[in-house]
């Protein structure tokens, strides 16, 4: 998983980029299996390593696949992320070891929800009634953090999708106006077409 | 296209439902294995991903108009929030599920699934709906995988 990291660091081709950090999700997914948390290793492999991997491809298509190499070293820059962290790792320092059972993450409400689910709640998966049930208010509030980010996509980068969307309107009389004549929708995506093709 | 890569047409002819199925598996297995809403609409919205990369952009939104996946999206959250409304009408707190049946274990069962459901919903809806937004933005009449050859001429264009 590290050596993927540095390589992903390393390379410049931003297709490759895109596979390898698929690869580093499944990575990622296959530590959370062996850690027993098989919901979390679903959720990274489905949306690590599948979709984002598709959406990132999507995006690529809108720009380039060479990323910008910039000789520069900024000192101040490398200061502060070695600063950073090396904060980072004294903080892990103090951390329980993984799997402590005196660990506070194992004092807390985690053995009353694993005593009490099967009573309160019922589902076998104490997960699910932990997401859905006990925290429901959260669970509400990530499907919002889902809608609004699909709502946010859609306001940015939207508008031309739809023929009856006021922003459509607007990208083809832009068209026309480069042009000088009245464009169909059709013609921008076929210019498109030739130019990907030349 | 429709000749090109026959191989994939077929296989993924294939995969499709059964990826369908799974999802719906996830999402109402969710309360007895692994998985849930945000597994199951993720695992849901790939099978649609995976038929517009093969099939096209164009043929997948005739399957689900952009217009369904944006209703979907918002369907979602009504569903869930309408869930913790119905719960206060019926004498409860917000999200309180005991209330919505006769046992506590059903109310629970019948407020978890609804739940689980709007979250599947809105990010099966909120998946295809990026998707499309971004490859609809590219190009409509393109599928989606000839868009690669939109970005490699610049590779070349480094190399000499």
């Amino acid at each position: 998983m590290t050596a993927t990291a540095f390589w992903l660091v390393r390379l410049r081709n931003l297709f490759a980029v895109i596979m390898l950090s698929g690869i580093y999700s499944l990575f990622a997914a296959a530590l959370y299996l062996v850690m027993d948390a098989v919901d979390v290793a679903f959720t990274e492999a489905a949306v690590g390593a599948g979709i984002s991997t598709v959406l990132m491809l999507g995006t690529l298509s809108m720009t380039t696949d060479q990323e910008k190499v910039h000789k520069k070293v900024s000192p101040f820059a490398l200061i502060l992320v070695l600063a950073t962290g090396g904060v980072l790792i004294y903080g892990t320092m103090d951390m329980p070891r993984y799997g402590d059972i005196n660990a506070p993450i194992n004092q807390h409400v985690a053995n009353r929800y694993l005593e009490k689910s099967a009573h309160e709640v019922g589902p076998p998966n104490v997960v699910t009634s932990v997401l859905a049930s006990y925290r429901g208010y959260d669970t509400l509030g990530e499907t919002a953090v889902v809608f609004t980010a699909a709502v946010g996509v859609l306001v940015i980068i939207g508008r031309t999708q739809n023929k009856n969307m006021p922003g459509s309107t607007r990208a083809r009389r832009r068209r026309e106006d480069e042009l000088d004549e009245p464009v169909k929708p059709e013609d921008g995506a076929r210019k498109n077409e030739e130019a990907s093709s030349s | 296209m429709m000749t090109e890569k026959p191989l994939l047409r077929v296989v993924a002819k294939l995969l499709i439902p059964l990826i369908l199925l799974f999802a719906l598996y996830v999402q109402f297995h969710g309360d007895f294995g692994p998985g849930g809403g945000f597994q199951a609409g993720v695992i849901f919205a790939v099978a649609f991903i995976l038929y517009s990369l093969i099939y096209g952009v164009r043929v997948a939104r005739q399957a689900i108009p952009a217009s369904a996946t944006r209703s979907m999206l918002a369907f979602g959250v009504l569903i869930y929030g309408g869930t913790g409304v119905v719960t206060m009408l019926m004498g409860g707190e917000f999200l309180d599920y005991n209330v919505l049946a006769a046992t506590v274990h059903g109310g629970q069962h019948l407020g978890v699934f609804l739940v689980e459901f709007g979250v599947g919903t809105t990010v099966a809806g909120a998946m295809i709906t990026i998707f499309y937004t971004f490859s609809g933005h590219v190009n409509d009449n393109l599928p989606f995988r000839k868009h690669n050859h939109v970005v490699t001429p610049s590779k070349k264009g480094d190399g000499h």
